[in-house]
């Protein structure tokens, strides 16, 4: 088993005594990543060189006896949606194939200073709008447990480096499920923040009302460790909450006492995979058996969510995405007569399918006459679902639900119609438009061996009593221990 | 916007002209196939958004963001910013000093 399928914990413990060395670590992930990214396609950089560089250059503080970070020497994959100085940044898009940015993103900022090995970048649906990572430029990424399924997404290369032993760690980008999803698709754990833990400066945005950075990890402490490390206020962005960040990592191994779980019944309903379901109810066994009161809460609103977020979303990222003008970076075409047209053919021609979709959905949902009837109506319907929230959280603790109302699916098979794909991110958009945190924990397999995810959302900012109650199932369950077979055809 | 559109929502109801307006607005080339594609598909997204109207939303204050922080203020000190070489690293036209664009008072340009 290569080293860099163990948990980042116990990594960190062999690095700081003695037994391993960040070089032999960042040559096994790069092993890895040689001999298996072929088939799963993870990555959309490799920053071999710089990666050992930087291995050495912390081998040697650290043979010299000078302090050091908390990740010292940990590999840790980044998604291509954070701007890093270094390396390309393309977020999945011929819009910014080749470019270099000129600064690095708060959240690489802070993996430098906590002295992580920065391996890559990984691959995702292009800026970050999809759920399978089917629409990449750069090709799909797929599911190490089946490589003829996705990867999910949109950070499905996070999930899928973390999940192969590409990387013990990685950092994804969640705006209605994009860590919580690829997660449960690659058997790995993946958090989502409450809004405002996280800085967004230099996280390339899609729908910045929605979007948070958040950590892969392949068991719970790691998810901790990351986030500790990532969180945290930045005057850089305006949304960052000045709240301290507390030491997730240290009361992992206290149960959250009395643990109230909340089980919406609507999420149980047609539709839901019925592996999907039997791994949720088995999973609540478990807290039951552990003392955890299990009830059932009321989210009238929920009905609503897929088509608030799919109106709000698109909106924001209409805005946002009328950046890229072909003036200030990114491509331009030659093939144009005069500026405005040289806008449309620069844009037209670099941007993919879903893109272009959501753009014309947000910059329709937001014109002169529909305004009120969509977008308005949309953040209406917001507040209500955070009202639910709200609600739901002063009678428990956690909502606990399936992450996705199936196991990976096989690639192609949503491609073609866009509204499936969006209806099958219910369970996930609802924590993004009321700004919650929710973490995805390996909760089982399908029969034919497709991992399957628990998720648990909390009220905001308390992130650290959901880690504690992720942890209280993880101990319980081995399905986190479990290793990819790459079975399948990278077809 | 100066352009407007017919001021009924048009559920599941999109045309073609209605695509290619908002694609005009958006500045977004799009080609044949894709604009005849988007016309069913954002129609049938739209219909399925219609779904909103059901939700009593009278009296309710429309929610822009989670975290509803307003006026978050710092003092306006200079601080470290890019230089112009920074700026125009990714430019895809620039003369070392300014970006440069194809003429802005050009007829066809609106």
């Amino acid at each position: 088993m290569t080293a860099c399928r163990e948990p980042a914990s116990v990594l960190i413990e062999r690095l700081s005594n003695g037994e391993t060395t960040s070089l032999e670590l960042t040559e096994a992930c790069l092993a890895e990543i040689t001999s298996h990214d072929g088939a799963v396609g993870a990555f959309l950089h490799v920053a071999g060189d710089s990666a050992r560089q930087a291995a050495e250059s912390i081998d040697r503080r650290r043979a010299a006896g000078e302090p050091l970070g908390r990740l010292a020497g940990l590999p840790v994959a980044v998604k291509d949606v954070l701007v890093t100085r270094d390396q390309p940044t393309t977020c999945g898009s011929r819009m910014l194939e080749g470019w270099t940015p000129p600064y690095d993103a708060h959240t690489v900022e802070k993996l430098r200073d906590a002295d992580a090995v920065l391996i890559g970048k990984t691959n995702m649906d292009e800026f970050a709008m999809g759920s399978t990572t089917e629409n990449s430029a750069f090709g799909p990424t797929r599911t190490p447990w089946q490589l003829d399924c996705v990867a999910g997404g949109s950070s499905g290369g996070s999930a899928a480096a973390v999940s192969a032993g590409f990387a013990p760690l990685a950092v994804g980008s969640d705006t209605g499920g994009s860590i919580r999803q690829p997660a449960s698709f690659c058997g790995v754990v993946g958090l989502k923040p409450s809004y405002g833990r996280v800085s967004r400066y230099g996280l390339v945005a899609y729908a910045s009302s929605l979007d948070q950075v958040g950590p892969f990890a392949r068991d719970v402490a790691g998810a901790a460790m990351l986030l500790e490390v990532l969180a945290g206020h930045d005057r850089r962005d305006g949304t960052s909450v000045d709240q301290p960040v507390p030491p997730y990592g240290q009361q992992l191994e206290k149960p959250v006492d009395g643990l109230r779980i909340g089980i919406c019944p609507d999420h149980f309903g047609d539709g839901l995979d019925p592996e999907v379901r039997e791994a949720v109810e088995r999973a609540l066994d478990i807290y039951r058996g552990l003392g955890a009161d299990v009830q059932e809460i009321e989210l009238p609103h929920s009905r609503f969510a897929v088509a608030c977020y799919y109106l709000v979303a698109p909106s924001e990222a209409s805005s946002n995405l009328a950046r890229y003008d072909g003036i200030h970076y990114g491509r331009r075409t030659d093939d144009h007569d005069g500026l405005v047209e040289m806008y449309s053919n620069s844009r037209g021609a670099a941007f993919g399918t879903e893109v272009k979709r959501r753009i014309m959905l947000g910059t329709y949902a937001l014109s002169a006459g529909y305004y009120d009837a969509y977008y308005l109506k949309a953040q209406k319907v917001r507040r209500l679902i955070q009202q639910d929230y709200s609600q739901a959280f002063a009678d428990v603790d956690v909502i606990a639900s399936p992450v996705a109302p199936t196991p990976a699916v096989r690639l192609g098979q949503l491609t073609d119609d866009p509204l499936q794909m969006y209806l099958a991110d219910a369970y996930t958009i609802s924590a993004n438009l009321a700004g919650l945190p929710g973490v995805s924990i390996p909760a089982g397999f399908s029969q034919d061996g497709r991992p399957i995810g628990l998720q648990l959302l909390a009220n905001a900012f308390t992130e650290d009593r959901l880690l504690r109650a992720a942890a209280m199932h993880e101990r319980e369950t081995d399905w986190h221990l479990a290793t990819p077979t790459f079975a399948g055809d990278a077809c | 916007m100066s352009e407007t559109h017919s001021a009924e929502p048009s559920h599941g109801q999109l045309t073609r002209e209605d695509v290619l307006k908002v694609a005009r607005l958006a500045r977004l080339g799009l080609d044949e196939s894709e604009v005849e594609e988007f016309t069913g598909q954002l129609g049938q997204v739209l219909g399925y958004v219609g779904i909103l109207e059901e939700a009593d939303t009278e009296g309710v204050e429309p929610l822009a963001g989670a975290s509803e922080r307003t006026d978050v203020l710092r003092e306006d000190e200079p601080g470290e910013s890019l230089t112009r070489d920074q700026a125009l690293s990714g430019a895809p036209r620039h003369d070392d000093r300014f970006f440069l664009v194809p003429p802005v008072l050009d007829t066809s340009a609106e």
